[in-house]
């Protein structure tokens, strides 16, 4: 602050030919470059972690080569292929964007179209309840509580569906309390506040007018919603979708506790698995040469794509809050 | 409930029907949705409180980490509580100044140019880079050349709140109208004057309750410290150098142990870590209440 006021105190001398702009002193300045600074922070960090990381996992990609999407991982026979983890990311992504979606853009319709806002706070804070339980406590509930209980019913399940041709195929043998399932069940209550959130922020954006429009020719809740709510509001929903995806896809220690940890591409749903974050959480304390390199290259790719649905996605939910201002 | 209408008389108050059925429907799925949220959070707050809450006493949050064998009674988590405040602590430190003046710089000097349109939309898209990748970037950058510490769990735990704190600042400074920054600038103050003693103070409640959930998110978050602070047993009041430990990598670690003790102490730490969050979101809530003067 003192830079201010000498600059202040220096003013009468030099400031008449330059007008008002000669008054921004030092102190000024230096502080603008500063804030400058840590907004470009923001970026220097991203593109550290491009670089620092793709440094680290270089000798994973010179020694494998394309065989990084190979399917064997195995530390003995030193292979390191990354296909039964993006395989494993990918079904547990879509489990749980099944399950979270509907119910995320049920309770978003909940909370804008039916219930009065002061119901609508309380609902709200229910929500966000489930973003404040951390991960590592999902995965102890997961692991110790659920992966037991739901067991039954996935054996339950599986012998009903046996030789069923497409049921059999997900749902039949072997299972485990520990599986893909399981583990999209749990990031589905991971991703479901922020999916909820930000769809009710994209159906909030609904012109007022386009609903009593609706309702003056008399259609019902349900008829304005289909006509009016979900045409203005759809390409946001698919943001805040793509966003959820991106959540589910990074979740980590969740899923590194109740997938059941085994590198296998398989059509059985409720069968043990792994994914790219768990491998990297659970082996990464043990690993070193090419084997921490490619555990490293799995969390460049893992990067890569949580970059590459967030860049979508937002572009996606910004488009539609922009339109409701009018530009 | 089936609506008795005289034939040929057509009822105008409500749409009759299958239309009608459809509506129900609809609003039956709408609270099913919410119903469906309701139990697993239940469930699981349930099974915390109940497994964690005789865990729980002063010495169980003060005293050693025991080995995994040991039965429920023994021992605590004080080593990963101390872990956890220190960690946490020093990331707020980082993450929360540089945050602000991010914020300051894309509301008060940006505006809407491109560079701070970008910057914006990239700390959109930095808050989802998972926690893992932040972990892994540390352990690239600082603990390969520096070693296992304290201070490179609060540098993954600090990216990670960076764009939180951002982008919950830029919310707030927006809500300042700008009458307050016309009037200092016709008082004759700078514009660095102008933000810290006027802009800034006028948003304060919200920056504080903003921030002080970005914390809340950090203190739950393991991955980034896996590859970070090397969870360890012994207590270390040293935050700059040395491994650590915290509470979440601890139920980390308790979670796959087979011993009924260590899954006790599990549940025990699980309880005291929702306990902190919860009790940092009441506090920014207070915040909000107390001291924010422009709110949505």
């Amino acid at each position: 602050m003192s830079a201010v006021t000498q600059a202040d105190q220096a003013a009468p001398g030099s400031v008449p030919a330059s007008g008002l702009t000669a008054r921004r002193g030092l102190g000024d300045r230096s502080f603008q470059w500063l804030a400058l600074g840590c907004g470009l922070l923001v970026l220097v960090i991203l593109v550290l972690i491009a670089v620092t990381t793709t440094q680290q996992a270089s000798s994973w990609f010179t020694t494998e080569g394309w065989g990084i999407f190979g399917t064997v991982w195995d530390q003995a026979a030193n292979k390191f292929g990354a296909t039964p983890f993006i395989y494993g990311t990918a079904v547990t992504g879509v489990i749980a964007l099944v399950m979270a979606v509907p119910v995320s853009i049920g309770i978003a319709l909940l909370l804008t179209e039916v219930v009065p806002y002061r119901v609508a706070r309380p609902i709200v804070y229910v929500v966000d309840l489930l973003a404040v339980v951390p991960s590592v406590v999902w995965g102890l509930w997961g692991i110790l509580v659920f992966a037991p209980w739901i067991q039954h019913i996935y054996a339950r399940i599986a012998s009903a569906v046996t030789g069923v041709p497409v049921l059999g195929f997900f749902f039949g043998t072997p299972t485990s309390g520990a599986s893909f399932f399981t583990a999209g069940i749990i990031l589905a209550f991971m991703i479901t506040p922020i999916v909820t959130s930000l769809s009710r922020e994209v159906i909030a954006t609904v012109p007022a007018t386009d609903r009593e429009g609706a309702y003056a020719l008399g259609a019902t809740r349900w008829e304005m919603i289909r006509g009016v709510v979900w045409p203005h509001s759809q390409g946001g929903v698919v943001g805040a979708v793509l966003l959820g995806l991106g959540r589910a896809v990074g979740e980590t220690i969740a899923a590194a506790l109740v997938i059941g940890s085994s590198p296998v591409i398989t059509s059985r749903l409720f069968s043990t698995g792994y994914n790219m974050p768990a491998v990297i959480a659970n082996q990464f304390g043990e690993a070193s040469g090419v084997f921490r390199s490619a555990l490293i290259g799995l969390g460049v790719l893992l990067f890569a794509f949580t970059i590459i649905i967030n860049v979508v996605a937002r572009a996606i939910v910004n488009r539609s809050a922009r339109r409701k201002r009018g530009a | 409930m089936a609506v008795v209408t005289e034939p040929g008389q057509a009822d105008l108050r409500e749409p009759a029907g299958w239309r009608r059925t459809k509506n129900r429907i609809a609003t039956v799925f709408m609270v099913i949705s919410f119903v469906v949220v309701i139990i697993p959070l239940g469930f699981v707050l349930y099974t915390v409180i109940a497994k964690g809450a005789s865990a729980i006493s002063w010495s169980f949050l003060t005293s050693p980490i025991p080995i995994n064998v040991a039965p429920a009674n023994v021992g605590g988590i004080g080593p990963a509580v101390l872990g956890t405040i220190e960690i946490t602590a020093l990331a707020t430190v980082i993450a929360v100044p540089l945050g602000v003046l991010g914020a300051i710089y894309l509301n008060e000097y940006g505006g809407n140019n491109l560079l701070a349109r970008f910057i914006g939309f990239m700390a959109d898209v930095m808050t989802g880079v998972p926690s893992i990748v932040m972990g892994l970037f540390i352990f690239s950058i600082f603990v390969l050349h520096f070693g296992f510490s304290g201070l490179a769990g609060a540098l993954a735990l600090g990216c990670l709140m960076l764009p939180v704190v951002i982008r919950s600042t830029d919310e707030m400074l927006k809500l300042v109208p700008n009458t307050l920054r016309e009037g200092s600038y016709a008082l004759g103050a700078g514009k660095a004057r102008v933000t810290l003693t006027v802009v800034l103070p006028a948003a304060i409640g919200g920056i504080v309750s903003g921030a002080l959930l970005a914390v809340a998110r950090a203190a739950g978050e393991t991955a980034p410290l896996l590859f970070t602070i090397l969870t360890v047993t012994t207590a270390n009041t040293n935050v700059f150098s040395g491994p650590n430990t915290s509470l979440p990598s601890q139920i980390f670690a308790n979670a796959t142990s087979p011993y009924t003790g260590a899954q006790a102490r599990g549940w025990g730490a699980a309880l005291t870590l929702i306990a902190i969050a919860f009790i940092l979101m009441i506090a920014a809530r207070f915040v909000t209440a107390r001291f924010a003067r422009y709110q949505r």
